[in-house]
């Protein structure tokens, strides 16, 4: 038992989080905030499958989370398809373009990994700004609202709701995910290539999984914030957004779901909080991320579990 | 600066203190909201806008407030995000209780942000070009700027005048840009204008020699039309005199700025370009009605802030100037009222014109407001 | 012919940029395996320093070598109080350390100088040189020639004086080194200072051609990035070949391709390049070890 509840641990604080939040939070923007970081904290803990357990690291994870939010905006538009079956197909898209670019670039390693999947999010963003027939270029475009049974999903409240189940979701297959034979492939993968594939691991075929699935998170990530804002623009698929992913998997914590969802909390809520420094804000942001890392170069929850660990012992 | 605002929202918050302790006695202050892009790859625009937003609130101020209720503003920064834009709308009318929102510098931040205020019923003046904004009205939905729409027309109008019909176009791909570069497209078959070479180039792009290279060597090309703000411009200005193109040069009202002439150098001159009446507020004719609204805000704005006038932050002007008017004639700060009044301005004389307002126009300007300049010996001049 | 020609002058001024990015990249990254994605601000300073030191009455050479010395300064700032309280982190957390500095970098930027675009005069004027029906700009020279002399400087450097050697060796391999007596914590210091110094004169050298503001950092150190990356990362001769084959692909890209789709057209490149060299076109072929 003790062993199953410290493997669910994780999904059962963020079980807490989310049914504990709206008592807390007063108005429809702070709900809107969680719902921020649910959308964020979930394409977080699907790049830390890929960053923290297979090792992998990947700047152009921005783009797949492109292809969630442009699939539920442009297929409802354009094509009459109805919202939830765009949302299933950007995601299996995204799905599919991952695992048929991840066979060519995973073979890559380290900085030219993070080059070429650089190029990769690069190249959809660029479809994505230019495209402008489809997708409304630069200046964005509506996202059509989903309608349900004849109800409309709509209001600050039932996104929250939504977006955590998603959340919890998301943090349950993870968890599953991790300790299943993928899981431990991926462990070993990480500690030494050369030494996985010894032990008869398909190397190749981990690290394609990892990526994959990965991009499903990510998409999905995307999708939901899209019907969220009810409108999306290609800054969602840039570059500073893939940095923006990877800082939060790096500043909660390699290898921690809770830290994925906590690194997505800081670099949402931070910007929120810190508009009281006015122009004094972006020093602020960049001095924080330099001290977090030099404080806690673990990520935030590894070094504080180590910390309670460390005293209780 | 910090130091000066900390002390403004602790002035602030003294007078709502002062407000609650005494209702009867201290009126309300007004609550104004703006989300601006001050930093980030528009902040060509949000710079500019900010810095007349607190300036001109301080004045009015320091001279009484509107109807002796003074102003509070509270400006977010956007760095040119729409998701973050939205929420900060979000939160300026639920954290902040604004009664009216001047900002939204980019088209993408604006028409993220436009369903919360139509959502919550409080009007929004946005700061931002494109004609999406306000076609179809939306009914708490403004803006002040001239469409990019009214741009190519102006410039159109002009080719025509002098007998040229086929044209190179080059734009950028930033939001500014492609906007401008699809209303261009649409509207140059009304002009019997032809464009026969379409290139584009990237918002950080720092060399366009190889775009202006093909237009260059497009047979038939008689001017070259450059649809883009910021930087883009000055660089492609530049360009075009590094290949001696010798072709009439049009720019649009996005490089409406003393800093695109700096930048451009010796190769701004013979540039032509459509704007508001504000870069050549004292070259204009003393009968000119917009003449003492202009110099006003020029004079003003180059003293404090200290860098040449743009007519970007002129459009954040003409919006808390809307506000106000709108306070004033409504006598209320009522969201809904505010509203009502707003959308019967009437000949509001602003930096980009006479603002006039009906229910179905939310810009209220026409194309007389847009000037076309020439640019000559490094300052604007008026053609024609 | 004379398309040609233009395409291959603009490629080149746009790429000897990319290429004095990406050598700052693998300076810093062979003495401390850092990947610095300040390097592009270290660019954006000397460019906003030498505008404002030269706007507030400094002549311009005086300007330019003060903000060299103000960005030096940084780039040590950022090694002393950033990279070495860090020593011994993952190099993802010293990456994001990195990304963190380049934003405060630009955050203080935005208040010590301001938000709008500025341009230095050029050197020796902005008459086109015409050659062979093609123009190139006397600036693009002294960026192209600019970036010949720091290469041939840091040839210099790294082969000829014992300082440079001692870097040298340092990158083989940090662990002898120190065993042989050489300080690798003022190794890595020094190539700290010294991509600094290379990124502020690239500043300055193209600020008259390219505009500079409080925020041309972030996308040069992305294509710098990428072009140490096609290189071959660490090798210095790579990082200035893909700087350059990168402003010429944009170059072509844009003239007989599509505008719109020009870096589409240079990543697609370097991701084919990595499919078939996956250590870069200068990269050594390295085998792991378990």
């Amino acid at each position: 038992m003790p062993a199953l509840l410290r493997r669910f641990l994780p999904v059962l604080i963020l079980l807490a989080l989310v049914v504990a939040l709206p008592f807390l939070l007063k108005s429809a923007y702070q709900l809107r905030v969680a719902t921020l970081v649910f959308t964020a904290g979930l394409t977080a803990i699907g790049l830390n499958i890929l960053m923290g357990h297979a090792g992998q690291v990947s700047l152009g994870h921005a783009g797949f989370g492109g292809i969630g939010a442009y699939a539920v905006a442009i297929l409802p538009t354009h094509y009459g398809i109805h919202p939830l079956a765009a949302f299933g197909l950007g995601v299996c898209a995204a799905g599919l373009l991952a695992y048929a670019v991840g066979r060519p670039i995973l073979r890559l390693r380290g900085h030219y990994l993070a080059v070429a999947t650089l190029g990769m999010g690069m190249l959809i963003a660029m479809v994505i700004q230019n495209q402008q027939g489809l997708t409304g270029g630069p200046d964005g475009m509506q996202v059509p609202r989903m309608e349900l049974f004849g109800w409309r999903v709509r209001g600050a409240e039932t996104w929250y709701w939504i977006c955590g189940g998603f959340l919890i979701l998301g943090a349950v297959l993870a968890v599953n995910l991790i300790d299943s034979p993928t899981g431990r492939a991926l462990r070993a993968v990480h500690d030494s290539e050369v030494a996985a594939r010894v032990l008869g691991i398909d190397v190749a075929r981990a690290k394609l999984t990892a990526f994959t699935i990965s991009a499903v998170y990510a998409a999905t990530g995307g999708a939901l914030l899209a019907f969220v804002n009810a409108f999306v623009t290609p800054d969602i698929a840039g570059f500073l957004h893939s940095v923006e992913l990877v800082t939060m998997v790096v500043l909660g914590g390699l290898g921690s779901v809770v830290g994925a969802v906590v690194g997505a909390t800081i670099l949402v809520v931070l910007p929120q909080v810190l508009t009281v420094f006015h122009e004094y804000e972006h020093l602020a942001i960049g001095l924080i991320m330099i001290g977090v890392m030099i404080f806690m170069r673990a990520g935030v929850v590894p070094t504080l579990i180590g910390l309670v660990r460390g005293r209780s012992a | 600066m910090t130091c000066h605002s900390a002390l403004k929202s602790l002035l602030g918050g003294a007078t709502l203190a002062l407000a609650l302790a005494a209702p009867a006695v201290a009126q309300e202050t007004i609550k104004i909201g703006a989300v601006l892009s001050a930093t980030g790859p528009a902040s060509f625009l949000g710079d500019p806008e900010e810095k007349t937003l607190k300036l001109y609130v301080d004045r009015i101020n320091a001279a009484g407030g509107v109807g002796g209720r003074k102003i509070q503003l509270v400006t977010y920064d956007d760095g040119g995000d729409a998701n973050k834009a939205k929420t900060f709308a979000q939160r300026l009318v639920e954290e902040d209780k604004i009664v009216a929102m001047v900002g939204g510098s980019t088209t993408g931040t604006t028409m993220a942000m436009i369903p919360v205020f139509e959502d919550a019923e409080v009007p929004f003046i946005s700061l931002a070009g494109a004609i999406e904004i306000v076609e179809p009205v939306r009914k708490f939905v403004f803006k002040t700027p001239h469409t990019d729409k009214m741009a190519c027309e102006k410039i159109f109008d002009d080719l025509k005048k002098r007998s040229l019909a086929k044209i190179g176009l080059v734009s950028g791909t930033g939001g500014f840009g492609a906007s401008m570069r699809k209303q261009c497209l649409a509207v140059a078959a009304k002009y019997g204008v032809e464009i026969v070479a379409d290139e584009t180039y990237g918002p950080k792009d720092t060399d366009v020699t190889p775009q202006l290279t093909k237009i260059k060597g497009t047979a038939g090309v008689q001017a070259v039309v450059n649809a883009d703000f910021g930087q883009g411009p000055a660089i492609v200005t530049r360009n075009y005199r590094q290949l001696g193109i010798t072709l009439p040069f049009y720019q649009s009202h996005g490089v409406a700025s003393k800093q695109f002439i700096d930048l451009a150098g010796e190769a701004a001159n013979g540039v032509r370009l459509p704007a508001s009446a504000l870069l050549v507020a004292d070259k204009l004719p003393d009968s000119d009605p917009q003449k003492k609204t202009v110099v006003g805000y020029k004079t003003t704005f180059e003293e404090v802030a200290k860098q040449p006038v743009s007519t970007f932050g002129g459009h954040a002007y003409d919006g808390l100037m809307m506000v106000v008017d709108a306070v004033k004639r409504a006598n209320s700060t009522e969201p809904k009222k505010l509203r009502d009044a707003i959308e019967a301005t009437k000949g509001l004389m602003g930096t980009a014109g006479a603002i006039t307002m009906t229910p179905t126009d939310h810009m209220g300007l026409d194309l007389t407001a847009f000037r076309m300049l020439e640019i000559k010996n490094g300052d604007w001049t008026l053609a024609n | 012919m004379a398309e040609l020609l233009q395409f291959i002058f603009s490629g080149l001024t746009v790429g000897a940029v990319y290429a004095l990015v990406a050598l700052g990249f693998t300076i810093i990254y062979n003495a401390s395996d850092v990947v610095n994605f300040a390097q592009g601000e270290f660019v954006m300073l000397g460019g906003m320093a030498t505008v404002f030191l030269a706007a507030a009455g400094l002549p311009l050479p005086l300007a330019a070598i003060a903000a060299v010395v103000v960005t030096v300064a940084v780039g040590l700032g950022l090694y002393l109080f950033a990279i070495k309280p860090a020593r011994g982190a993952s190099a993802v957390t010293l990456i994001i350390i990195t990304i963190g500095a380049s934003i405060a970098l630009r955050g203080a930027a935005q208040i010590v100088f301001d938000k709008q675009f500025h341009r230095l005069p050029s050197f020796s004027g902005d008459d086109p040189i015409h050659i062979l029906g093609a123009t190139i700009l006397p600036q693009s020279l002294w960026v192209i020639g600019g970036a010949g002399v720091i290469l041939a400087a840091l040839w210099w450097f790294f082969r000829v004086t014992l300082t440079g050697k001692a870097v040298l060796a340092t990158a083989a391999n940090r662990l002898a080194a120190s065993l042989v007596g050489i300080d690798t914590r003022f190794v890595v210091g020094l190539s700290f200072a010294l991509s600094a110094a290379i990124g502020a004169i690239a500043g300055i050298l193209v600020a008259p051609i390219t505009l500079t503001s409080y925020e041309v950092g972030t996308m040069l150190a992305l294509k710098g990035f990428a072009a140490a990356m096609l290189g071959g990362m660490g090798n210095p001769i790579g990082a200035v070949a893909g700087g350059l084959l990168i402003g010429l692909l944009e170059a072509f890209g844009a003239g007989y391709l599509s505008s719109t789709y020009k870096d589409a057209f240079a990543f697609v490149v370097i991701l084919l390049v990595l499919f078939v060299m996956p250590g870069g076109l200068f990269g050594a072929r390295s085998v792991e070890r378990v």
